[in-house]
């Protein structure tokens, strides 16, 4: 993960843990109080999604990822158990990208708005934990081929920055918000 | 009068969640078929291939377009000669939609209580009634996912406020809901009126044809048309682009609806909607 440069693509094939912000606020609700988590975060990978309800004869429904700002106060107590990666759409906040540099993980976008088409490059799900969450519990999934591209790389680096500094315009009063 | 008995409204709101779930609205695709030919930034072009082929894998798999399969939002024409007879017209369109959402596997996103959480299910929805002349009712059904609508504003301005205020406003906030909210949008805006009624609009306005830059069809209102023109081609030199990853492409359509206000005000409601601006429309 660590030679992985901001916006650079690649195809992943492996495990993923789902999960959003209920399921958040439990992990972190349960760190701090001493409670074991039901999953291990050290070399995890989680990817902010709630798919919708299981078509028959299909191994999961539309499932693409979520605003992942959302999920920025939960991150820094999952970052420094190990998290290696996130996956979701959008940008992270400062304390975040400062974090994901220091605990060396990478933050990966997907394609939003195209959970038909990420459910094929998904080949199996299991319930991990949550289940009273509906959509938002946590599911372990396996991808095959599932396209990411690096938002945010292990030194720190943001693709969103990034296309600013290449020097595309952008009105000058905008600037500042399309940053923060 | 004309009488309409509940079970059919019942069915025409399960297909309408269906349908508006699956089969992403043909001027939508259309919109982004025309982005894609002129879009030039190799990484854009790959995003709007993703998206156009996400909308088939969808139509043919019946599959949600999104997973986000929204807060169903129910626009509903009754006719003034229609009488709903065996149940409640309200009680119908729920449980329609509820049986919907569950036929088409959709999600359940509605949480019942909004402080406690918890409990998520597929209903109830929301709906907007307007009585009109003749004896048939038209249903619109716009499932709005949250990634959009957690990014749109309304603002009050003053009654002498500019039009250079107004859009400053409305690109800041495209602007503001950056990549987060699935771009390229398309932007329902609503002026005039009330505070509420100006937020309605704006997401009334989304049910409208996306009318690209070359569109022939013409808002009525001259001065709107051009201000739907101007606002399209401002907020696709933002260079927020697909995903927010830079590019031309960062809006596809602006809808303006407006209505007569009060002499003190002047509201402006923005309402975004991703590239996935789902509807579908049924007349019982």
């Amino acid at each position: 993960m660590r030679h992985l440069k901001a916006g650079e693509e690649i195809s992943y094939t492996g495990k993923l843990y789902t999960a959003r912000d209920q399921a958040h606020r439990r992990l972190v609700e349960a760190i701090h109080s001493g409670r074991k988590l039901p999953i291990d975060l050290k070399g995890g990978i989680i990817y902010y999604s709630g798919p919708t309800e299981t078509p028959k004869g299909k191994i999961i429904g539309s499932c693409g990822p979520t605003t992942s700002s959302r999920m920025d106060g939960f991150t820094l107590p999952l970052l420094k158990l190990g998290l290696s990666a996130m996956i979701g759409k959008g940008n992270r906040s400062p304390d975040v990208i400062a974090a994901i540099r220091k605990y060396q993980a990478v933050y990966f976008v997907t394609y939003s708005g195209c959970g038909a088409l990420l459910a094929r490059q998904i080949k199996k799900k299991t319930l991990v934990a949550y289940l009273d969450l509906g959509p938002e519990a946590i599911y372990e999934l396996e991808v095959k081929d599932f396209p990411l591209i690096v938002a945010v790389d292990s030194q720190g680096n943001s693709v969103y920055k990034q296309f600013k500094e290449k020097g595309l315009e952008c009105p000058d009063q905008m600037e500042e918000i399309m940053i923060n | 009068m004309r009488e309409i008995k509940v079970d059919k409204i019942r069915a025409a709101a399960a297909d309408l969640a269906k349908e508006a779930n699956f089969v992403l609205r043909k001027d939508v695709l259309g919109a982004l078929k025309s982005a894609l030919l002129k879009e030039g930034d190799q990484r854009s072009r790959k995003i709007l291939k993703a998206i156009i082929n996400n909308a088939e894998i969808a139509k043919k798999e019946k599959l949600a377009i999104c997973q986000d399969t929204g807060l169903p939002v129910v626009f509903g024409e009754i006719g003034q000669e229609a009488r709903v007879t065996g149940g409640s017209l309200a009680g119908a369109i729920h449980q329609g939609l509820a049986l919907g959402y569950a036929q088409g596997s959709l999600r359940r996103s509605i949480v019942k209580d909004p402080l406690s959480r918890g409990g998520s299910g597929f209903s109830p929805a929301i709906i907007h009634t307007e009585i009109v002349p003749g004896d048939k009712i038209k249903l619109s059904l716009l499932p709005k996912g949250f990634g959009c609508e957690n990014k749109s504003q309304i603002r009050m301005f003053k009654p002498t406020a500019s039009l250079e205020e107004i859009k400053r406003f409305i690109l800041e906030t495209v602007a503001k809901a950056g990549p987060d909210a699935c771009p390229p949008f398309v932007l329902g805006i609503g002026i005039g009126g009330t505070q509420d009624y100006a937020a309605y609009l704006a997401k009334k306005a989304l049910l409208n044809k996306v009318k690209s830059q070359k569109s022939k069809v013409k808002n009525t209102n001259q001065k709107i048309y051009k201000l739907e023109k101007e606002l399209l081609k401002e907020i696709n030199n933002l260079n927020i682009g697909p995903m927010g990853l830079g590019g031309k492409t960062t809006c596809l359509g602006v809808n303006i609806l407006s209505y007569p206000t009060h002499i003190a005000g002047l509201p402006v409601a923005v309402n975004i909607s991703c590239h996935a601006l789902r509807s579908a429309v049924k007349i019982i």
